[in-house]
C-alpha cells in the first residue's frame, strides 16, 4: 500500500462542494470509495480516484451504482470506512442495497448531489427532489439518517459527521447535497487532524464462541466484528435473530425491525442538528434545507426590514425529522414557510407536524435553478397577511 | 443397521453451522454434494479459515453461505460479486469465495460477473448451474437450454442460453472449469486449484434440480438425472469453448478449460500508480516508490 | 469400448485399506447417491425409514469397503461418512519385500 500524501489537507482552501466532500471523507478516515460517474457528483469520484490511492486507500469505479453501493458494504465489513457518491438516477439504483445496508447494519456513507428529475432530467442543474426517496425509496419499513449541507464548508464538515453517525449507529448515512452546493466554490477550512473528531467503530469485546452479531447494547446498536477476525459471523438480508441466522416469522420480524427503527427514533436527540435564527418570538418561520435555506436568507432580511418577525430554521438533519421541534414551533407561530426545489416534499412532513396549529405555506420550485428570492418573500408576506 | 454404524456427527461438521443442518435442499438435489465437495477442497487447501469469507446471493444456492462456518454473507439477489469485490479490495489479506447459482450470478448479476472477470479481482467464483430458478418455483432463465420446459416457458424455451464457461473465459477469467456434481474428485481438484490461484477463478458445477427442472422436463429423479450425467459427460480440457454449450441433448463437455496468468486488480493498481506520472506536477520520489508492496 | 485395467504388481503383498461406514440417520433424505455410486457396492437401500420417512441406506457388504470416501463426499446431506479402520501395520519384513518386488 502506498502512503505518500497527507489524508488531511489542513489549511484554507478555495474548492467546490464536491471536492470538499471528498476531502471530508478522507479526513474522516474513509479508505474505500466505489463509484460511477454521474453529473453533478462526478467531482467527488474524480477527487477520490486521485487522492485515495496515495493515502493508502482503494478507489474503484464499478460497473454501475448498484455495484458501487454494495461494494462499499463489503468494504465496510472488511473494516474500512467506505463511501459512494451519486445523483438521482444512480440514487434510484442504490436503493436496493441501501436497504441491505440498513438490514445488516453496515456503517457507510452515501452522498447524493441532487439534480432535477424525474429520470435523466436535468443532469447539470439543481433539484431537491430526492428527499422523500431518501426516506421511503428502499422497500419495507426503515429509518434513515440524512444530512443536508448548505455550503462547501458544510460538505466537508457534514461528510465527517455522516461517517461518525454511521459508525455510532451502524447504519448507512446519507449526505443529501444538491448541484449548487456541489459545484459552488468557496473557502473551505480544513482543521488539523487532531482537531477532527472521529467516532471509532463499535467493536465487540466478546469471545468468538459467545458473540452474537445482532445483540444490541443499551443504545440498541449491536457491537460489530469485521470479516477475518475469527468470529465466523453470518450476515443475511433475510429477517434474522441475534445470531444472524434467518428466522422467517412474525415474531422475529417484529423484534428486529422494531429495533432497527427504534435505534434511530429513540436516539434522535443525539442525531438531529438544527440551525435556528431568530425563531423565538417570530410570527413566521422559514423551514428549509440545503441551498434553498441559503436562498431564503435574503428574503428573510428583506421581510425583517419591512417589519415582519421572521425566523429561519435550517434542517441540517432532515431525517430523522425534528418532529417535536416543529410541533412546538407550530403552536407559537402563525405560519411556517417551506421553500424547496421540488413540488413539496418536506413541506408535507411539516404540515403533518404542524397539525393545523400553524398555517404551512409550501414554496415549490421545479428545479433547474434556485428560487427567486422574491418568491420566498411573497410567501412570507402572504403568511403574515392572513 | 448395527449400533456402531449409527453416528451423530460428521467429520465435516467442524466446517458447518451444525445448528442449521439439515439444510433446506430437496432430496435428490445436487447442491449438498457441491457444498460437500467444496468443503473437502477448502480443508485440503489449508487456507486459514479465520481469514476466509464466503459470499452468496439469493436462491437455493444462495443458502450455501448460511451453512458454512466461515465469515459468511448472504447478500441481495445478483450482488455477491460486487460485495465480494469490496470485501477483497478493502482487506486484501482475506480469501474471498463467491458461491451462488446461475440465475443469481449470470442473469441479474451478469453485469457484475463479466466486470469482475475483466478486472481480474482476486475472487474464487463457484456457480452451481441447475438451468432454472429453484427457490421461486422453476422458472426459465438465461441458462435454461433451448426447448426446455419451465414454469415460465410452458411452450418450451425459445431463447438461446449463455454458455457460462465461454462467457467467463471471454470476460477474462484466469481459470475456468466445468464439472458435473457427480465428478466429485475432479471437481474437488478444480476447486482446490481455483482456491490456490490468484485472480478471478471460475468453476461451473452442473447440478440436478429434480423437483422442478427435472420434473417439468421428465428427466426423472435426482439419481436418474446424475446417472444421465455419467452417460453424457465428455471430458475435453482443450475444447474450443464455443463448442461447449449445453443443450437439451444432454451432452455435457467438462474439463479444466482455461488456466492462464494475468495480474490481479490490486497488483495492477499499485504497480500503475507507483510509476512516475509525467502529467503530474511532481513524480513520486524513488524512496516512496520502494514502499509499495504487492498484495498476495 | 472395453476398459482394461492394469493389475498392480503388489496386490499379492499389500492390503487395501478397510473402511467402516457411519450413518447419521436423521440427516438422510434417501437420495441413494451413496448406494448407487459406491464402487464396491457396499451399501443397499434398506426398508428402514427415518423420522421424516426417507429410506435409509444400509451396509450390506462391510467387508468390501476400501475406505475410498466416495460416499462421504457425494452425500448431499452430510449423513454418511467412512472411517479408515485401524489395522495392524504390515510387518517391516513384508514391507521391504514389497518394495524389492516392485523395484526389480
Amino acid at each position: 500500500m502506498l502512503e505518500v500524501e497527507k489524508p488531511v489537507l489542513t489549511g484554507s482552501h478555495f474548492m467546490n462542494g464536491d471536492n470538499a466532500c471528498a476531502e471530508g471523507a478522507l479526513a474522516a478516515g474513509c479508505r474505500f470509495f466505489a463509484g460511477y460517474p454521474i453529473t453533478p457528483a462526478t467531482e467527488v469520484t474524480e477527487r477520490m480516484s486521485e487522492r485515495l490511492p496515495l493515502v493508502g486507500g482503494v478507489y474503484i469505479q464499478m460497473e454501475d451504482e448498484i455495484a458501487s453501493m454494495i461494494a462499499i458494504l463489503g468494504a465496510s465489513w472488511a473494516g474500512k470506512r467506505s463511501m459512494t457518491a451519486t445523483s438521482g438516477p444512480g440514487f434510484s439504483l442504490m436503493m436496493e442495497n441501501m436497504g441491505l445496508g440498513i438490514m445488516i447494519e453496515t456503517p457507510c456513507v452515501l452522498v447524493n448531489v441532487q439534480r432535477g428529475g424525474p429520470s435523466t432530467g436535468l443532469p447539470t442543474l439543481v433539484g431537491q427532489g430526492d428527499m422523500m426517496q431518501a426516506r421511503w425509496g428502499s422497500h419495507g419499513p426503515y429509518e434513515i439518517i440524512a444530512l443536508c449541507p448548505s455550503s462547501p464548508q458544510e460538505m466537508f464538515d457534514l461528510t465527517i459527521k455522516a461517517f461518525n453517525l454511521s459508525e455510532e449507529f451502524r447504519t448507512p448515512v446519507l449526505v443529501m447535497a444538491d448541484e449548487v452546493v456541489g459545484h459552488m466554490s468557496e473557502k473551505v477550512v480544513i482543521p488539523s487532524p487532531e482537531k477532527i473528531k472521529i467516532h471509532p467503530r463499535l467493536k465487540t469485546k466478546e469471545k468468538p464462541e459467545k458473540y452474537l452479531p445482532f445483540k444490541p447494547n443499551k443504545n440498541l446498536v449491536p457491537p460489530m466484528a469485521n470479516a477475518g477476525e475469527g468470529y465466523h459471523i453470518h450476515i443475511t438480508g433475510l429477517t434474522h435473530d441475534e445470531k444472524g441466522y434467518p428466522v422467517i416469522n412474525a415474531k422475529t420480524q417484529q423484534k428486529l425491525v422494531k429495533r432497527l427503527l427504534d435505534k434511530i427514533r429513540l436516539n434522535r436527540d443525539k442525531i438531529i442538528i438544527l440551525e435556528e435564527d431568530n425563531v423565538e418570538g417570530a410570527d413566521v418561520v422559514v423551514v428549509s434545507y440545503g441551498i434553498s435555506a441559503r436562498t431564503a436568507v435574503l428574503p428573510i432580511q428583506q421581510a425583517r426590514k419591512e417589519g415582519t418577525k421572521v425566523g429561519l430554521l435550517r434542517l441540517v438533519t432532515v431525517w430523522p425529522f425534528p418532529e417535536e421541534r416543529i410541533k412546538a414551533l407550530a403552536k407559537k407561530v402563525k405560519a411556517i414557510v417551506v421553500p424547496e426545489l421540488n413540488q413539496g416534499q418536506i413541506s408535507l412532513v411539516v404540515e403533518r407536524c404542524a397539525a393545523g396549529n400553524a398555517k404551512v405555506i409550501s414554496v415549490p420550485h421545479m428545479g433547474g435553478e434556485t428560487h427567486d428570492p422574491k418568491e420566498i418573500l411573497a410567501a412570507i408576506k402572504q403568511a403574515v397577511k392572513k | 443397521m448395527t449400533e456402531e454404524q449409527i453416528a451423530l456427527n460428521h467429520p465435516m461438521d467442524a466446517y458447518l453451522r451444525e445448528d442449521r443442518i439439515p439444510h433446506i435442499w430437496c432430496s435428490g438435489c445436487g447442491l449438498g454434494t457441491c457444498l460437500n465437495t467444496f468443503l473437502h477442497a477448502l480443508v485440503k487447501s489449508k487456507i486459514d479459515m479465520k481469514k476466509t469469507s464466503i459470499v452468496s446471493g439469493i436462491g437455493c444456492t444462495g443458502r450455501v453461505a448460511g451453512y458454512v462456518k466461515l465469515d459468511s454473507f448472504h447478500t441481495t439477489h445478483g450482488r455477491p460479486i460486487p460485495f465480494a469485490t469490496g470485501l477483497k479490495l478493502a482487506n486484501p489479506k482475506l480469501k474471498v469465495i463467491v458461491f451462488s447459482g446461475d440465475g443469481d450470478l449470470i442473469s441479474i448479476g451478469g453485469n457484475h460477473f463479466i466486470h469482475a472477470a475483466r478486472r481480474n479481482v482476486d475472487l474464487t467464483v463457484i456457480c452451481v448451474n441447475n438451468f432454472t430458478y429453484g427457490m421461486t418455483g422453476g422458472q426459465g432463465g438465461p441458462t435454461t437450454p433451448i426447448t426446455a420446459r419451465s414454469a415460465t416457458t410452458p411452450f418450451g424455451n425459445f431463447e438461446f442460453p449463455f454458455n457460462l464457461a465461454y462467457l467467463a473465459a471471454g470476460s477474462g477469467a484466469v481459470y475456468v472449469a466445468r464439472w458435473t456434481m457427480l465428478d466429485v474428485r475432479r471437481l474437488e481438484n478444480s476447486i482446490l486449484h481455483a482456491l490456490n490461484k490468484k485472480g478471478f477463478t471460475f468453476v461451473e458445477i452442473i447440478s440436478p434440480c429434480p423437483t422442478l427442472y427435472g420434473r417439468m422436463n421428465k428427466l426423472g429423479n435426482g439419481l436418474k438425472m446424475i446417472k444421465d450425467y455419467q452417460k453424457n459427460t465428455i471430458i475435453n480440457h482443450k475444447v474450443d469453448l464455443k463448442d461447449a454449450a449445453l443443450g437439451m441433448d444432454g451432452k455435457i463437455v467438462v474439463g479444466n478449460f482455461v488456466d492462464i496468468q494475468r495480474p490481479t486488480f490490486t497488483e495492477v493498481l499499485y504497480d500503475h500508480i507507483a510509476k512516475p506520472q509525467p502529467n503530474k506536477k511532481e513524480d513520486i520520489p524513488k524512496e516512496e516508490r520502494k514502499k509499495i508492496e504487492h498484495h498476495a | 469400448m472395453t476398459k482394461c485395467w492394469r493389475k498392480p504388481l503388489d496386490t499379492a503383498v499389500t492390503e487395501a485399506p478397510r473402511g467402516k461406514i457411519h450413518i447419521i440417520k436423521e440427516r438422510c433424505k434417501g437420495c441413494s447417491f451413496c448406494v448407487e455410486f459406491c464402487p464396491k457396492k457396499v451399501l443397499e437401500l434398506s426398508s428402514h425409514y427415518n423420522a421424516k420417512g426417507y429410506n435409509l441406506p444400509e451396509v450390506k457388504n462391510p467387508e468390501a469397503c476400501i475406505a475410498c470416501d466416495l460416499c462421504t463426499i457425494i452425500c448431499p446431506d452430510f449423513a454418511i461418512y467412512c472411517e479408515v479402520e485401524k489395522k495392524k501395520p504390515t510387518t517391516g519384513k513384508k514391507l521391504k519385500q514389497t518394495k524389492k518386488n516392485v523395484r526389480s
